[in-house]
């Protein structure tokens, strides 16, 4: 046997391996592209620029919200090496304990990406800190922004940020886990423009996910846009001299530009500082706050259906006169069988009636309102009277949201035929049965920035703008339509003008019920008093009016729960923030008014026996 | 004493050509590999790439040293040399340093020293001393046992440093003794071993069994008779095996017998010229017992004696790796998303057959490290990244990405051009060598130089196999490429040991 042979066989397998080799390469490098996708999946890594949030202004341009940097204290604990701890921690002002619980938590995490070590490090120890950061590697600092409120007021109208939720993040794909989105108030409704536009970088990173640098230097990286900046029709003064008024008090107030529909101001008290729902102190204030009893961050304004009380013979004389059935000068006895009143002379006309709140005079005016004589069963009358006045009562913006700018708004109510006909039966109720409509309570139920928009209709004359928190979006006057159409409410101006004299008269002439809310002789008010009886303890004091008489620049609704007679606290609350909105000041003849609003406590009113 | 030019002259240039290629090669990707912004020198001797040039330039200086000797010296000292380096091998065990398991390096202060690579050469020289004396035959037991003597023990002293990969290398000499006379058989059965090893781990040892024993039916069939009684016997052993399948019966002996009729007709193949008829009942029942044993052995010592890491070498060459690697890419979703729940993690465990559940060892795996490296060289396409511009390497998703994992570098940044030059150089390099050592007038020379081509071999052919995902994770460098001092001189010991004998090949007596 000639082994030299044996030569060729060796060679051969030396060259299969080649060839095998070279194919092998051919298809993984030149065939396949799969692993060239891989390869960039391995070091391309998007890196979101966070754009600044939107700022917002009051009409007047005082910053309401604004974005301020919170340091972060960062570590990265593959690079942090034997320190002295005990300088750290005095240096961060911690415990040593929780120093090293703080670290093994984060060598949990990753090794080799960063994790939070301390959040939100004030600027004055960031200060401090930062000199002397460069003795410990590892640990770095990460800038982010903090939404803050330098008024400190406005917490309802405002609203919060907050993480994203799953939920969100599903419906809405532009979110990734860890973003901030508006949770409530304007943060909520303006979201979109507000939170402007992410932008990415593209940077390249090796196995540890450490950026190495940039992407093609950058070519394909968007920027960030920053958010638009919103101008509301707030008065930041107004706002905040209102949350002063009520502070110890439990209710609302809503001043309209009547104009316009732009809303000037927005209690719901009590409230809260909108700085308390901000980054880590949330996790602490929001349980503390939607625990407390006389719940601050319900916003009564927007979400509290009360009766409207006596304010609502306003809404039924015009009403009245429009169909018809009374007219300027129609007179009704106050026959205190009927219904119960205070004492005062019977009511000769539609003005007086307004000036005394005469409930027997709205008894009568309800009962031909509602029996027309339009059908001879006096049921089936009923029913026709209720479902022409009801309509006609929607028109005010009763009984439906008003689509305002605020998310969480309530509808109120209007009952209507078929809520009566489920209640007692169909063909069981007559106006008798439901007098109590006559002089707004029963089953109505309003909201304040209802009733403020009806202060500012009967300012109008007759028509209304949808109240609105937006003035201008980033500079620009284009405000989403719903909120420059003019809605009517159906009755003719010429009805306004007895409404208006006896509102004229319930504030500036004698025997008038809400003679407190008189400002000055040059600025004439207009007013209605309202006591809503409620089940839940002492009536409510409400109150609506509007000034000047005849160029009307605010229109108010003030509503103080469990408080009274709606002459003694809502009036002159509504009387300074008036004056307070027209003049910039209170003058010094009111001054012992606004002590006595000030200084009054009316959470724990005694319930009525 | 002759002159320099003499020597020179004499020399095979063409090879030392290739050699200069390859040290070249290997001495730019290290420094691609490894490149550091700030030391961007390349003659930095604190980096890698200044200390593997420093490590060239000594091994030219080794290289120059060797051709000026006498070769006489080492057929001389062949034997002393080989007994000097089993020393050594003893001696690491007792004084070495422990490196990523292995206990293979002398520490002599901060240079370390790995005696395993000087073994190579050793080897070779004593098994070309041994086989290169009068009256060896390799048809002998007794040459035959010597020779498994002389490679087998630095190869059992180098397993028990668990260094796995460099006594494999030692599997390389089977081409040496098959070229001085070893049975073709013994080749082809090594070939077949190792690929019914891994067809059993891949489908079972009952498919295999059935196949093998199908298969030799026909042979048999058609062989010794006619096409009729191969297809009646195929018809029978059908009709045997679905009989079986059908009634399911639960027992392995039936495989057995299966297994012994058609060991047993493989046995009369293969000796029929040799044996007598008698003698044939007893060989081919003692064989039929070893192959069975070495089929089910397989499948108990994959799973009950290989250790963890070696299993998951294995699995990951059959092809399983994708499988882990979309596990652990589904894993690290769910982690990002909201973490892993508990029967995701058990499920996890019995798909990939691992103890512990961490992202951090999955990763650390030899799934995770062939998918990165097939990652690095495929996205090289065919011309390339471009020097230095290699990300999957600098960026560190590849392991031992200077030592060996080097040609991924090479694959990412010069492309299937860069890769398949290496190939070629390579394989010009061993047939070079093979061509050189059937010049030789000597059985030593010859014996040696076979030895030098195949031990690279060897290298080449599980170093790059590893990194393409065709040969299971060994750790074992690319010779001449690979950064580090103790391979790169041992690889230039043993090729200029062999260019030093064939320039004096006219020198010595038939």
């Amino acid at each position: 046997m000639n082994l030299s042979n044996r030569k060729f066989i060796v060679g051969i397998i030396f060259l299969v391996i080649g060839l095998i080799f070279s194919v092998r390469l051919f298809n993984v490098q030149v065939l396949d592209d799969k692993y060239k996708e891989e390869s960039d999946d391995n070091v391309l890594r998007e890196v979101i620029q966070y754009p600044a949030r939107g700022l917002v202004y009051d009409r007047n341009g005082e910053l309401l919200v604004y974005n301020e940097a919170a340091y972060d204290l960062m570590v990265l604990p593959k690079q942090v090496k034997t320190l002295d701890t005990l300088d750290l921690c005095l240096l961060l002002e911690i415990e040593k304990e929780v120093f090293v619980e703080k670290l093994i938590k984060a060598k949990k995490y990753s090794r080799y990406k960063p994790s939070t070590f301390l959040k939100e490090i004030s600027s004055i120890s960031y200060a401090n800190i930062q000199e002397q950061l460069y003795k410990y590697p590892g640990f770095f600092v990460h800038t982010r922004t903090l939404r803050k409120y330098p008024r400190n007021s406005a917490a309802h109208i405002l609203g919060y940020i907050g993480e994203v939720n799953q939920s969100v993040i599903k419906k809405k794909p532009y979110y990734r886990s860890g973003d901030y989105i508006g949770k409530s108030g304007l943060e909520y409704s303006y979201e979109e423009l507000l939170r402007g536009t992410r932008g990415v970088k593209r940077v390249l990173v090796d196995v540890h996910n450490r950026e190495k640098g940039s992407y093609k230097d950058g070519a394909r990286d968007t920027m960030a846009v920053t958010g638009t900046v919103l101008r509301t029709t707030l008065d930041v003064v107004l706002q905040e001299y209102g949350e002063l008024l009520m502070q110890n008090k439990k209710g609302s107030i809503v001043a309209i530009e009547p104009k316009t529909g732009e809303i000037l101001a927005l209690v719901s008290a009590p409230n809260y500082d909108p700085n308390m729902l901000v980054g880590r102190a949330v996790g602490k204030n929001y349980p503390a706050l939607s625990k407390d009893t006389l719940k601050p961050l319900f916003n009564r304004a927007l979400m509290a259906r009360y009766p409207p009380g006596s304010i609502f013979k306003t809404v039924q004389a015009l009403v009245g006169m429009q169909a018809g059935v009374i007219n300027e000068n129609s007179g009704f006895p106050c026959i205190k069988s009927l219904v119960h009143c205070h004492p005062h002379p019977s009511a000769q006309n539609v003005s007086s009636s307004i000036k005394m709140s005469c409930n027997p005079y709205y008894y009568s005016l309800f009962k031909r309102l509602i029996q027309q004589k339009k059908d001879k069963s006096i049921f089936k009358d009923s029913e026709i009277g209720l479902g022409i006045w009801s309509e006609q009562i929607k028109k005010f913006g009763f009984g439906k949201r008003l689509a305002t700018d605020l998310p969480g708004i309530n509808s109120g109510y209007v009952p209507d035929v078929g809520f009566y006909n489920r209640w007692y039966g169909e063909g069981r109720w007559a106006s008798s049965t439901i007098y109590s409509l006559s002089i707004g309570q029963g089953e109505m139920g309003v909201i304040p920035l209802q009733m403020a928009n009806l202060s500012a209709i009967i300012a109008n004359q007759g028509y209304y703008y949808v109240p609105h928190f937006i003035k201008t979006i980033d500079k620009v006057d284009s405000i989403p339509s719903q909120f420059t159409k003019k809605e009517s409410v159906g009755i003719d101006g010429q009805y306004f003008l007895p409404i208006v004299d006896g509102m004229y008269r319930v504030v500036n002439e004698a025997g008038g019920t809400a003679r407190r809310a008189k400002i000055v002789k040059e600025i004439v008010v207009c007013g209605k008093t309202g006591t809503a009886e409620n089940p839940h303890g002492e009536d409510h004091s409400v109150f609506i009016a509007f000034a000047p008489k005849d160029n009307p620049q605010i229109a108010i609704a003030v509503f103080v729960e469990n408080a009274g007679f709606g002459g003694t606290w809502a009036a002159p609350i509504a009387s300074l923030m008036m004056e307070q909105y027209l003049t910039d000041s209170i003058s010094t003849k009111n001054l012992r008014k606004e002590k006595r609003i000030l200084e009054a406590n009316l959470l724990n009113v005694k319930p009525k026996k | 004493m002759r002159s320099y030019k003499s020597i020179l002259g004499k020399i095979d240039w063409p090879i030392i050509l290739l050699y200069l290629i390859l040290v070249f090669v290997g001495w730019i990707n290290i420094y691609a590999a490894v490149y550091n912004e700030e030391h961007h020198s390349i003659f930095d001797i604190t980096q890698r790439y200044g200390k593997q040039l420093m490590w060239i330039v000594l091994a030219l200086v080794i290289a120059f040293l060797i051709l000026l000797m006498d070769s006489h010296f080492f057929t001389s000292f062949a034997i002393p040399i080989y007994g000097l380096v089993l020393l050594a091998l003893i001696g690491v065990l007792i004084f070495g340093v422990e490196t990523n398991g292995a206990r293979s390096w002398f520490r002599l202060g901060s240079f370390k020293l790995q005696p395993s690579e000087f073994a190579k050469f050793a080897t070779s020289l004593a098994l070309a001393k041994y086989l290169s004396a009068l009256n060896i035959n390799m048809k002998d037991v007794k040459t035959k046992v010597m020779a498994a003597v002389i490679i087998g023990l630095p190869a059992v002293l180098i397993l028990l440093q668990n260094d796995t990969g460099s006594t494999l290398v030692y599997a390389a000499f089977i081409f040496v003794l098959y070229r001085e006379g070893l049975s073709g058989n013994i080749l082809l059965f090594g070939i077949l071993a190792i690929l019914v090893f891994v067809l059993t781990l891949i489908f079972g040892p009952v498919t295999i069994i059935l196949t093998a024993a199908f298969a030799y039916i026909v042979i048999y069939g058609l062989m010794k008779y006619d096409v009729k009684t191969a297809f009646i016997s195929v018809l029978a052993f059908s009709v045997l095996t679905s009989a079986f399948f059908h009634f399911e019966l639960n027992s392995s002996t039936l495989y057995y017998g299966i297994a012994g009729a058609l060991f047993f007709l493989v046995v009369y193949l293969i000796t029929r010229k040799e044996m007598r008829d008698k003698a044939i009942h007893y060989v081919g029942i003692v064989i039929f017992v070893i192959t069975c044993s070495y089929i089910y052995s397989i499948d108990f010592a994959f799973n009950k004696v290989l250790k963890e890491h070696q299993r998951t070498r294995i699995t990951v060459l059959l092809g399983e790796e994708e499988k882990l690697i979309e596990q652990i890419q589904a894993l690290k979703l769910a982690r990002d998303r909201e973490g892993i729940s508990k029967e995701d993690k058990q499920e996890i465990r019995d798909d990939i057959g691992v103890k512990r559940f961490s992202l951090r060892e999955l990763r650390q795996g030899n799934g995770w490290n062939i998918k990165q490296s097939l990652i690095a060289i495929g996205s090289g396409g065919f011309t390339g990244k471009g020097f230095l511009e290699g990300t999957q390497t600098k960026f560190n998703f590849v392991p031992e990405q200077s030592t060996d994992f080097i040609f991924c570098t090479i694959g990412e940044e010069w492309g299937f051009l860069g890769t398949f030059f290496l190939i070629c150089v390579y394989i010009a390099l061993f047939l070079r060598i093979l061509f050189l050592a059937e010049r030789q007038r000597s059985i030593f020379s010859r014996v040696y130089g076979y030895a030098v081509a195949s031990i690279l071999f060897f290298h080449f052919l599980i170093n790059i196999g590893m990194t393409i995902g065709l040969a299971p994770v060994i750790g074992i460098p690319l010779p001449f490429i690979s950064y580090g001092g103790s391979s790169l001189w041992s690889f230039t010991i043993l090729l200029f040991i062999f260019i030093k004998l064939d320039s004096e090949r006219l020198l010595v007596l038939r």
